[in-house]
């Protein structure tokens, strides 16, 4: 069973990885990692503390192509997201669909809308987009030109 | 033995929707899946980057036609998430009761899909049939059938008069017997027994790995529920269950679904109770968003619906993330195809309730006064005179049974 103290948890076996924590209220909580972090974490989350995976938010800003992963404690009414920030230039991050299936599909449409590289990602085709949309043509990004 | 692909999708007279299933298939043995998606897609979050938080509320309700206020009721709580505001009592029992409402006719819309389906064409007419008058409520509020148009942040867009709660109340309690006329033909019929029990089976492990949600999830036994994990609106202030099964096959979603409608039905009428004494705002004339992020989220008929927002304090948001709950249901067919027959694959790639929109009516119009020339009545009396003409002309005695109807 979960208990109340899941983020304190979260805290300590992270410990020193942590960037940034920010408990915007009693039910939302995020914490800032390296990209190198999180597959660690995210394992940490789901298979040991039993969180359910609810999606990852790709977002680009100025400097960084940012994703946030979204867990939720559902008994506690809890929802704690991983964000971990990209080099713009080049983003690219460990998939997590080995640890997690659900994830999957948010990967592959994270990598044809935002131009994020999930390495060892079982399947990384096209999702939503035509087979024969260009490469390097990211509709979700701030430069994008139609 | 050859493999063999038979498709269904991307535009198939199976589905309402376009989507792109690829069975590969040895004989009848179904020993593989392909899902492809995308040829719906709308841009609606690159969409909501360029609208105001007003309009916002309005084109995520068109992300869905069944479901129309799920998306709503999700955003506006992402985007008071952000600026932590509070929204007024009365105003989160109308936010309820528009839910429920909806939660019954879309359950009702599955199924009756889900009986045509499987050739049971009488569960498809029935079905319809008994969602009208929740629909006619909706007409009676709103204005419209579908996309009510009733959330706004801070609050809700119209109040619910007094005068209209005995007729609200009313079909709620009329549709009673017909919930257990439905459970009867659920729990006792041999053909949905023998078409549903032991097919497209997903286990606990199943649901946690693909992240289900949902009925999909609460009939394989795991009791996640928006509506009392977190809750939000008037859901904490009512009693009501949560309702599992644990067999995880077709049937287990259908008996979900039925008994489903029955605590909506309680809800509803805890809501209009309530409505009747507490009085007062229902906006909390919110002026400015601040610059943040804010996550919403909330049981939609088909599971819960995640909406992510960030701010940058001006009236637009910077990012607009809205993820439904087919997005992490249709996956879950892999699972739950594979192994199982052709003849069980499109009862299973439905049990998840996919998304489907059907909102449609029939008018006729007078081009020169403008007048209706037939009303739904009408209809209703054509489509019978023909029936009977039918009936005579064949010899058969329908008369009386049309006249029960």
């Amino acid at each position: 069973m979960v208990k109340e103290g899941v983020l304190k948890e979260i805290k300590d076996r992270l410990s020193e990885k942590i960037l940034k924590v920010y408990e915007k209220s009693p039910r939302r909580a995020y914490i800032d990692l390296k990209p190198a972090d999180i597959p660690p974490a995210a394992s940490f989350i789901f298979r040991d503390l039993k969180a359910r995976f609810i999606t990852a938010s790709g977002v680009d800003t100025p400097e960084h192509i940012e994703i946030l992963y979204h867990f939720v404690f559902d008994r506690l009414g809890k929802i704690i997201s991983l964000r971990t920030r990209l080099n713009r230039k080049n983003p690219e991050i460990e998939s997590l669909t080995s640890i997690i299936r659900g994830a999957e599909w948010i990967e592959r449409e994270i990598h044809e809308l935002l131009g994020v590289n999930f390495r060892n990602h079982p399947n990384l085709k096209k999702l939503l987009m035509a087979e024969d949309w260009p490469e390097n043509k990211y509709p979700l990004r701030r430069d994008y030109r139609g | 033995m050859a493999k063999t692909i038979i498709p269904i999708g991307p535009y198939h007279p199976l589905q309402e929707e376009p989507e792109f299933f690829r069975l590969h298939v040895e004989g009848e043995k179904v020993v593989d899946l392909d899902i492809e998606l995308g040829y719906n897609h709308r841009g609606i979050e690159k969409l909501a980057e360029s609208k105001t938080y007003d309009q916002i509320i309005f084109l995520v309700e068109r992300i869905c036609g069944i479901c129309s206020t799920s998306h709503p009721i999700a955003s506006v709580q992402a985007i008071e998430d952000i600026g932590g505001i509070a929204v007024p009592e009365r105003a989160l029992y109308i936010r309820s009761l528009i839910g429920e409402l909806e939660r019954i006719h879309s359950h009702l819309l599955w199924l009756g899909l889900a009986g045509h389906f499987i050739g049971y064409n009488t569960v498809w007419m029935w079905a319809w049939r008994y969602r009208e008058p929740i629909l006619d409520i909706f007409e009676q509020i709103s204005g419209n059938r579908n996309h009510y148009a009733m959330m706004k942040v801070g609050g809700v867009r119209r109040d619910i008069e007094e005068s209209d709660i005995p007729a609200i109340e009313k079909a709620v309690d009329d549709l009673v017997p017909v919930l257990d006329m439905f459970k009867g033909v659920v729990i006792d019929d041999p053909v949905i027994h023998a078409r549903t029990k032991g097919i497209g089976i997903l286990t606990k492990k199943d649901i946690y790995n693909y992240g289900a949600l949902g009925p999909t999830a609460r009939a394989s036994g795991v009791a996640i529920d928006v509506r009392r994990d977190h809750p939000h609106a008037a859901y904490g202030l009512v009693e009501w269950n949560v309702i599992t099964q644990e067999e995880g096959d077709v049937f287990a979603k259908l008996v979900v679904r039925v008994l489903e409608m029955y605590e909506s039905v309680k809800i509803i009428k805890q809501c209009l109770k309530r409505l009747k004494k507490v009085k007062g705002e229902i906006d909390a004339k919110v002026k400015e968003i601040p610059p943040g992020e804010g996550i919403g989220h909330y049981e939609a008929p088909r599971g819960e619906v995640f909406h992510y927002v960030r701010s940058d304090g001006t009236n637009r948001p910077v990012r607009y993330k809205v993820r439904a709950p087919s997005y992490m249901n249709v996956p879950t067919n892999k699972t739950s195809v594979v192994g199982g027959t052709v003849s069980d694959a499109t009862i299973i790639l439905a049990a998840v309730d996919p998304c489907y929109c059907c909102t449609e009516r029939t008018t006729a119009i007078d081009r020169n006064s403008g007048k209706k020339t037939l009303t739904g009545e009408d209809l209703i009396r054509l489509s019978q005179e023909k029936t009977k003409k039918v009936a005579r002309e064949l010899g058969l005695p329908l008369e009386g049974k049309l006249k029960a109807y």
